[in-house]
């Protein structure tokens, strides 16, 4: 039951598209209905499944790469207070640049490959994992830091042992978060300058008003956003299985 | 009972054993907080192998105390039979502190893995770990995970982890009082059978509780803190709360810290 809700929620979306298409009566080139979107997609399953392919790489390099960049400046912050005082305001600073106005600049740098577009997704996607990391790093509850230091732990266990553990349901909230905009990070940086991709796709399907291939580009990106997401919500579920949930369980 | 400064790992296989707990003298030349004298000279002697308890209104720097003797405070001079150096206790709070990623069982040994004690070794101490689990009435449970556990199974845990230690100093700050009046008393009596022979530290609110537990008895009031008594109830602890000899005590020492809330309260 729990799995079909979704599903359900998609069909009465999809329903109330054609509807609204059959009483409006927009012109295709606007708005097509969702049965010329599936036609798209199956007559057109080929070339859209390569762009798709070096769409889904860039975005979960992207993910990998900036999750992992993320969690060792989290780290590199909480170990050394040098860094909180140097890093953090270029970090901030990193984040007030508009990711768009870069996007002329990498392209130019790492060209018109996977480079640039892996530099985008990165560039979004560790701040939020970076920030919500070394939060849950930093508010370890006291009373465990305290019992530790009284039983003569080493400062390695410490951190690996407690303030770890401790944080990786702040850690999930990032990762959660920098799987819905990774996505973002790719296809902006396809937009800007790339020979492949669904970005890439989506631009020149514009330009020629093939709108049916851009909803259709559109909806293979929405289908691989939500399930980076889930299987990041997946994973961390599992991963702090102790975490009660008060929404699941209002006990 | 000329015991060192035990920092040599204790014998794995004496689990239980009691442990002799050596004197351990604390002195505060001078701490001040929020600008105000919090001590002044103050001296305290836990003796060996004996239940010390010190009670007073909430505020009045017991907690701080027992920091400064575990070290978790800066200015203190610790004395542990008579040399000076960092006291090794084991400490237990009124929150349980138990890990809610580790099981029941790794929490016991939370002490050996933050000293980074190997995998194989530690498990080799599993068996010590479920029979003081057993010790304090949760045989079975040293695979569940805190959070399926009441709170006085917890606390419980917490002892039986404050045990693992097996440090001859034990400090506790209020450990029992967020139980229920049953599990409270029920854990005093195992906490007092179990850490026979150690020194022992126990911060408190309720009078009855160090009436039951304290070879000696003491009220803090005032600013700068001053030590008053201490009492010294009679027979082997635990005590039957209900002796007519306790509760004359318990009468005078709440008259005590009546007037020791008064004498802490700012003018």
């Amino acid at each position: 039951m729990s799995a079909l809700r979704p599903l359900g929620t998609v069909l009465g979306l999809l329903l109330f598209w054609q509807l609204a298409v059959w009483l409006t009566g927009v012109p295709p080139y606007i708005l097509p209905d969702p049965l010329a979107v599936g036609q798209a997609l199956v007559g057109r399953a080929s070339l859209l499944a390569g762009h798709a392919g070096i769409t889904l790489t860039e975005i979960l390099l992207g993910f990998v790469l900036g999750s992992l960049a993320g969690a060792l400046a989290a780290l590199l912050l909480v170990a050394s207070r040098a860094a909180r005082r140097w890093l953090m305001p270029v970090l901030v600073m990193s984040q007030a640049l508009p990711v768009f106005a870069l996007a002329p600049l990498l392209v130019l740098w790492l060209g018109f490959g996977l480079g640039s577009k892996i530099a985008m997704a990165v560039l979004i996607i560790f701040f939020p994992v970076t920030l919500t990391f070394f939060d849950g790093l930093r508010r370890t509850e006291t009373g465990w830091l305290e019992l530790a230091r009284v039983m003569g732990a080493r400062p390695s266990a410490m951190l690996w042992q407690i303030r770890l553990p401790a944080s990786l349901p702040a850690l999930g909230s990032g990762l959660r978060v920098a799987a819905a905009v990774a996505p973002i990070g790719a296809v902006v940086g396809e937009w800007v300058g790339s020979s492949g991709g669904l970005g890439f796709l989506m631009l020149h399907a514009n330009a020629r008003m093939q709108v049916d291939l851009m909803f259709a580009a559109l909806a293979i990106l929405a289908v691989m956003a939500v399930g980076l997401w889930w299987a990041v919500d997946r994973l961390m579920a599992a991963l702090v299985r102790w975490q009660p949930d008060t929404y699941q369980n209002p006990r | 009972m000329a015991i060192s400064t035990v920092s040599s790992r204790p014998d794995p296989l004496r689990a239980a054993a009691p442990v002799p707990g050596p004197e351990v003298a604390l002195t505060v030349p001078s701490l001040r907080f929020d600008g105000q004298p919090l001590f002044q000279d103050l001296c305290l002697t836990l003796p060996a192998g004996r239940w010390t308890c010190l009670l007073g209104p909430s505020g009045v720097g017991k907690t701080t105390l027992l920091r400064l003797i575990a070290g978790l405070e800066p200015g203190g001079l610790v004395r542990v039979a008579g040399r000076a150096g960092p006291a090794a206790v084991a400490f237990m709070a009124q929150q349980d502190l138990l890990l809610p990623w580790l099981n029941v069982r790794d929490n016991v040994l939370l002490g050996h893995r933050l000293r980074g004690m190997p995998r194989g070794e530690r498990s080799a101490l599993a068996e010590q770990a479920d029979e003081l689990l057993a010790r304090v009435g949760l045989a079975g449970y040293a695979q569940a995970r805190p959070a399926t556990l009441s709170g006085g199974m917890r606390q419980r845990v917490a002892l039986a982890r404050t045990l693992m230690e097996q440090r001859p100093i034990v400090l506790m700050d209020e450990p029992f009082s967020a139980l229920d009046a049953v599990t409270r008393h029920r854990l005093q009596d195992l906490a007092a059978e179990l850490l026979e022979g150690r020194t022992v530290l126990l911060v408190t609110h309720h009078p009855l509780e160090a009436l039951r537990l304290g070879h000696r008895v003491w009220v803090l009031a005032g600013r700068p803190v001053r030590l008053e008594g201490p009492i010294r109830p009679d027979g082997p602890i635990p005590r039957d709360p209900a002796a007519p000899a306790l509760l004359r005590l318990q009468a005078r020492l709440m008259g005590e810290l009546v007037a020791s809330a008064k004498a802490t309260e700012p003018a």
